[in-house]
């Protein structure tokens, strides 16, 4: 199979503590720690592995800056054959459809089977894979938990929904499909890995080499204004004092509640 | 016209959302199975009675969804694989995860969103001048009182032409584990906060001190150190406890969305700004290793 994995660079929401700049247009950027979105890692694992049992390539493509590279790079010391980068100015400001516009443009340069993305990255929109497969007229499949072979023409998938229950599905090639945390245990990278792939080329495409000129904040229908800290309600009443001191009010009210048998 | 795909008990949520959006607006329910919900709509569009595919969705409402409409989706797991899809062939805007609306100007629509795991908001302007499609989170809105007489209208013959190129074979219930969670009084629940494996040990002893149950948030499954029928959430167990005690949880929405019955709920996160302190009675910051065996051996002296 040729498959196509689209992975993002975040800000690791679970390493930092998020914050709203100054001005209200942005997150503080200043100190923070930068990965690859958790679920794309997911989708690329899933990826190798098909490969590995089926043949094929792995190819991994990411929007943004050199820290993108970073991030291409990385996911191709874990196993991926081949990353491009996609690196213009025009692009930034892009909503959910424009940045699918912009895959769109790089999965019609090759012949895939099969496209990867995460389920969601740090937006939380979970919507770039469903308008890809839209844009292409493929099919789609959100949150997918597991992938198997069906026959030459067909997948079976199971997709994650609600309560922990999975929904079995077939759905024919090509596809676009959405992956879910847990999938599979992705692969260590160490930085041997990382070493032994930094030679290797990734090519660098721009808004004219994808010939995509309908992306970018200008033709976005969609655009965030500012970001903000809400007001709170009451929110939970913090407890201060030393870590003796709190584990003593803790415990109180641990008591009080009836919760130490 | 605003339209409503009600896939499940959701839909009065979102009747109430296009009723804040668009009061007075004609509202349009449309569902495989959604005879009931006359009292809330002023037409219920019936499909027939189908898995909800949404391969087989997407085509069938871009056939009988007027252009230019708005369409509400509840933001779960059916929402999000319809929901992308049906804005590009409806040529409409699509705006996901919606927690607030801040009215409507000329054709922009103001929305709120939250980003990195409900660590921060944003205001979202939306161009709706061509439609849009909104996923709704659950629970934001309450679910809207009977005020209509509606009228259904059977639109089933529109699936027949219909081949989706996905097709429903099963569902699979989850599996049922030694312990079941969701009757426990009071639960201990850890999350990613922990760090490592061998931290987990830190947490058991606690649960074992108080003789609680262990229960956890979604990574410490994704990452196989707990069981499946211990986690808490939307994919998960819905747990009705009286004390919950969320250890290293950041508390997203799909985290908070399986704990039901208003627990007294004490959070402990080292990140002061973590979600769960929003959600949170009592909120300790701390760090779990140095905090976790101070609390268990105060726990234990307290018996």
């Amino acid at each position: 199979m040729e498959i196509l994995v689209c992975v993002k660079r975040v800000p690791d929401s679970a390493e930092n503590e998020i914050s709203v700049s100054s001005d209200g247009r942005d997150i503080k950027r200043e100190d923070l720690v930068y990965s690859v979105n958790e679920w794309d890692n997911y989708a690329v694992e899933e990826a190798i592995q098909i490969v590995e049992r089926e043949g094929g390539n792995v190819t991994v493509v990411s929007i943004g800056d050199a820290g993108a590279e970073e991030i291409v790079r990385r996911e191709m010391a874990m196993g991926a054959n081949q990353g491009v980068l996609i690196t213009d100015p025009a692009f930034e400001g892009s909503d959910g459809l424009g940045t699918a516009k912009v895959l769109k443009a790089a999965a019609n340069r090759a012949k895939y089977d099969l496209i990867l993305t995460g389920a969601q990255a740090d937006d939380g929109a979970g919507q770039v894979g469903g308008m890809l497969a839209a844009l292409l007229d493929w099919p789609y499949a959100s949150l997918v938990n597991r992938i198997e072979r069906k026959d030459d023409a067909t997948l079976r998938i199971g997709r994650e929904i609600e309560g922990g229950n999975q929904e079995i599905n077939d759905i024919d090639t090509p596809c676009v499909l959405s992956i879910q945390t847990g999938i599979n245990e992705p692969r260590y990278v160490g930085i041997r890995g990382i070493r032994k792939v930094a030679s290797l080329e990734v090519p660098v495409l721009d808004s004219a080499a994808l010939g995509v000129n309908d992306a970018g904040a200008a033709a976005a229908k969609v655009r965030r204004v500012d970001y903000f800290v809400p007001e709170l309600g009451a929110g939970a009443e913090m407890l201060e004092g030393s870590t003796e001191e709190l584990a003593d009010k803790v415990v109180g009210l641990l008591k009080a509640k009836g919760a130490i048998k | 016209m605003i339209f409503i795909y009600a896939s499940d008990d959701t839909a009065l949520e979102l009747a109430t959302a296009a009723e804040t959006l668009f009061p007075g607006e004609k509202r349009i329910a449309i569902g495989t199975k959604c005879n009931e919900l006359l009292a809330y709509f002023d037409e219920v569009w019936s499909l027939g009675e189908f898995y909800p595919n949404a391969e087989l969705l997407r085509p069938l409402l871009t056939a009988i969804v007027p252009s230019g409409s708005i369409v509400l989706l509840p933001h779960n797991t059916f929402g999000l694989d319809l929901g992308p899809g049906l804005s590009v062939k409806l040529g409409a805007a699509y705006v996901p995860d919606v927690v607030g609306f801040d009215g409507i100007e000329g054709a922009t629509l103001k929305a709120v969103r939250q980003e990195y795991a409900g660590q921060v908001s944003a205001h979202v302007h939306c161009d709706i001048s061509r439609g849009a499609v909104i996923t709704i989170r659950s629970g934001i809105f309450r679910a809207a009182e009977p005020s209509k007489t509606g009228q259904l209208i059977d639109h089933s013959a529109a699936v027949a032409g219909i081949t989706p190129r996905r097709r429903f074979v099963e569902l699979i219930q989850a599996e049922s584990g030694d312990v079941d969670i969701t009757k426990e009084e009071v639960l201990v629940s850890v999350g990613r906060g922990i760090g490592d494996k061998e931290n987990l040990a830190l947490v058991e002893e606690l649960s074992e001190a108080m003789g609680a149950a262990l229960a956890c948030s979604r990574p410490i499954v994704d990452a196989k150190w707990l069981d499946k029928p211990r986690q808490v959430g939307t994919s998960g167990q819905t747990v009705k406890p009286k004390v919950y005690l969320a250890l290293g949880i950041s508390g997203s929405f799909q985290h908070l969305g399986g704990i039901k019955g208003n627990p007294f709920l004490l959070a402990v996160n080292k990140n002061p700004k973590a979600p769960i302190f929003q959600a949170a009675s009592v909120g300790v910051v701390a760090d779990l290793v140095e905090f976790l065996p101070v609390l268990t051996e105060k726990v234990r002296a307290a018996k």
